[in-house]
């Protein structure tokens, strides 16, 4: 019985170093790893820039799409080196404690609220705050990211400005908990309404060629503006962050090559995102 | 239903052009798999050994607990996994989340209890007079261990079929530790998921096709090995 339990002690030990050296080798020097907002990758917009970001200056980007909320906190962690997020008074707070650094904003679009083409609650063409007014009152479905991405933060900041507690345990507010995309096509099952950014609209508008089953409603209030920055992990709080990559990225992103080619991307002939680094 | 018909065909073009998307969440798949169940098979046969073959005090409560991990649920296993190899984890060290032996690790852990307690089955189901006779041939040690396993082999394989389904087929630990990264650890349960949130059906049903492919043919083998055992 020993030798066996020996033996299987030693081949544990033997694995766990395998495993552990295959680790390191997967994570190559020229690998920059980044958390995003889910709207960046459900519109082929990373797909877009990854190649002629490796092509360009040699660095392979790998990224995890999962809201600004769970970026952030996985930059907090030091478990990625850059960050690509859309929700600047929740980023300034996180540069100020010291999370991130080297803060650049890259480009925007906006938000518009969207909903079945009937309209039954009747926002179209309201402005943001009568729209939540009108949606509570007729108690509408309303569906919620609901994930403490960029986007709900922008939500819940919404019903704030308007003054409304939000409807957290009612039945027709649906918090979904997942990205954007997931949230537009469960509003679809439900007749909800709800509220996205215009590029992952619009990448919703080319899946279903043009004729998809909820359109615009609200669109264009000042307040509805949709900020996108990046942002190096703070490599003084992480000292196994790859800053120098990551500066890189940010770098590139802002360079004039880089920012044509987010103005250049088309979906249906419609721009999704449009360039603003200083 | 025209988009059901429409994505099975899509799925079916997929899958002949080698779109390479697809062929690499496969591809992902039947690495880490293979990677977890190998590791599982080296911890786990020769435990599932110990386990069924000697009489100790407290045989029993062991195998009440090596039997409820059967149930272990994937998404524990990922909470887990995750808070012990995040940076900010004992095993930060080891860079192992979102990575391919991350999720291997994982899954290893999962499938593991699955091969100690189907071969610690195997080996009590063995005849009891198979040690006697062992031991008056003067067999010691290691060559007892191996006339046992290999006595018991069609049920030790069908133990690591079981595990290999399981592995390949859980999408809670692929999820949490592989973050669903394309061409990297974007597995075919994790698309499939990504996929069927996103509305896009086709490189979903393409997916699944080829998961319930490779469940076809692992399920076939053990039948096979069933009727030979």
């Amino acid at each position: 019985m020993k030798t066996v339990l020996r033996s299987v002690v030693a081949i544990v030990c033997v694995l766990f170093c395998i495993v552990g050296f295959t680790g390191h080798g997967v994570a190559a020097d020229n690998v920059l790893k980044m958390a995003t907002t889910t709207s960046t990758d459900n519109t082929g917009l990373l797909d877009y820039l990854a190649p002629v970001f490796q092509a360009d200056i040699g660095i392979e980007l790998q990224w995890v799409a999962i809201g600004t909320g769970k970026a952030l906190a996985l930059g907090k962690n030091c478990d990625v080196d850059v960050l690509l997020v859309h929700a600047p008074s929740a980023e300034k707070v996180y540069v100020e404690k010291g999370y991130g650094t080297d803060r650049r904003e890259l480009m925007f679009n906006d938000f518009v609220f969207i909903g079945p083409p009937s309209d039954p609650a009747g926002i179209k063409g309201q402005t943001v705050i009568d729209a939540l007014a009108t949606i509570i009152s007729k108690k509408a479905p309303f569906a919620s990211r609901g994930d403490n991405s960029g986007t709900h933060k922008k939500e819940i900041g919404l019903w704030k400005t308007a003054g409304i507690a939000i409807p957290d345990k009612d039945a027709w507010y649906i918090q979904t908990g997942q990205g954007m995309l997931n949230t537009i096509n469960i509003a679809a099952e439900r007749d909800a309404y709800t509220m996205t950014d215009r590029g992952t609209f619009i990448k919703y508008e080319s899946n279903w060629k043009g004729t998809p089953p909820l359109v615009i409603l609200v669109e264009g209030d000042s307040s509805l503006r949709n900020q996108y920055s990046a942002m190096a992990v703070n490599p003084e709080r992480c000292s196994n962050v790859k800053y120098d990559l990551a500066k890189n990225f940010i770098g590139w992103m802002a360079s004039d090559k880089a920012q044509k080619l987010i103005g250049d991307f088309r979906l249906m002939g419609k721009q999704l995102f449009t360039p603003n680094a200083k | 239903m025209d988009y059901l018909a429409g994505g099975f065909l899509k799925a079916v073009y997929l899958l002949i052009s080698g779109d390479p998307e697809t062929y690499t969440a496969v591809f992902t798949t039947l690495k880490v798999s293979s990677l977890s169940i190998t590791a599982s098979m080296v911890i786990g046969i020769p435990l599932g050994f110990l386990l069924g073959y000697y009489e100790f005090p407290g045989k029993r409560q062991v195998r009440a607990i090596v039997d409820t991990l059967l149930a272990l649920p994937t998404v524990v296993v990922g909470l887990f996994v995750y808070a012990f190899i995040s940076r900010r984890g004992p095993c930060g060290e080891l860079a192992l989340l979102f990575t391919i032996p991350g999720i291997a690790a994982a899954q290893t852990i999962l499938v593991t209890p699955i091969i100690v307690s189907l071969t610690a089955t195997a080996i009590e189901s063995l005849d009891r007079r198979l040690k006697t006779t062992l031991l008056t041939l003067g067999a010691r040690g290691k060559q007892i261990i191996i006339t046992n396993l290999v006595e018991a082999r069609y049920a030790v394989l069908v133990a690591a079929i079981t595990g290999y389904g399981r592995a390949i087929s859980e999408v809670g630990i692929s999820m949490m530790i592989g973050g669903n990264i394309k061409w990297h650890t974007r597995t075919i349960t994790t698309a499939i998921a990504l996929e069927t949130g996103k509305g896009e059906f086709a490189v979903g049903m393409a997916l699944g096709i080829v998961l319930l492919s490779i469940a076809l043919a692992v399920n076939g083998m053990l039948i096979f090995l069933r009727r030979r055992s």
